[in-house]
């Protein structure tokens, strides 16, 4: 049993049906971006790419942390940039880091779920670490920086 | 400095101070902990991620 890091499959269809909105939708209900959150996974989980959306089966939880986890917040729009005329490369990282601030998680974690809160909670992508544990303080996530080799989610074409 | 803890608010003097770290492909991770009496009172971590999830798009040809 393990956690393990990939874009899931569920995401990659419903980008194509506009299910996933981090900018504003050209044709949809409303403009607004969705609503994204990150939630925690214990090491002994089995997140992956076949997970289609949030569930508390396997989540941490302590003192402090909320089921479902904290917003993740998408302030900037998607990139898309061409590197030829037959390949180019979207990507999108969340603008602040997620936090988690005074938690006591004292089961090892190591993973967070990346899930759009306003569309039924669907999976996009899984994160895995060292596996971890916090006492009455802060886990942080930091993202790399948001360019077309090092955002954290990247569509790219060769 | 003033440390969170289990027992509450706590001046850093009165407590031990262990630090660690990790860094590789996929993260660069740095933690803080408190020790009191061989108790550990608080643990923070941070995780810089550096590994993304990327996806190759395709489009077939007809041929």
């Amino acid at each position: 049993m393990a956690n393990t890091q990939a874009m899931t499959t569920s995401f990659m269809g419903e980008l194509m049906t506009a299910t996933h909105n981090f900018g504003t939708a050209p044709v949809r209900a409303t403009g607004a971006t969705d609503s994204f959150k990150g939630a925690l996974y214990l090491a002994s989980a089995t997140y992956n790419a076949s997970t289609t959306a949030y569930s508390a089966t396997g989540e941490v939880s302590g003192t402090n942390y909320t089921a479902g986890g904290v917003a993740v917040t998408f302030g900037t729009p998607p990139t898309a940039t061409n590197s030829s005329t037959t390949a180019g490369v979207a990507f999108v990282t969340p603008s602040a880091s997620i936090t988690y601030t005074n938690v006591t998680l004292t089961t090892a974690f190591d993973a967070v779920l990346i899930y759009n809160s306003t569309q039924s909670n669907k999976a996009v992508s899984v994160h895995t670490f060292g596996s971890q544990t916090v006492t009455a303080g802060t886990f942080t996530l930091t993202m790399p920086s948001n360019t077309t080799t090092t955002a954290l989610i990247r569509l790219a074409t060769t | 400095m003033i440390v969170t803890t289990t027992k509450g608010d706590m001046d850093d003097s009165l407590l031990e101070k262990r630090e660690g770290s990790l860094d590789n492909d996929n993260e660069s991770t740095t933690w803080v902990e408190y020790w009191l009496s061989g108790e550990l009172v608080h643990r923070s971590v941070h995780v810089a991620l550096k590994k993304n999830v990327s996806s190759a798009v395709e489009a077939a040809s007809f041929n």
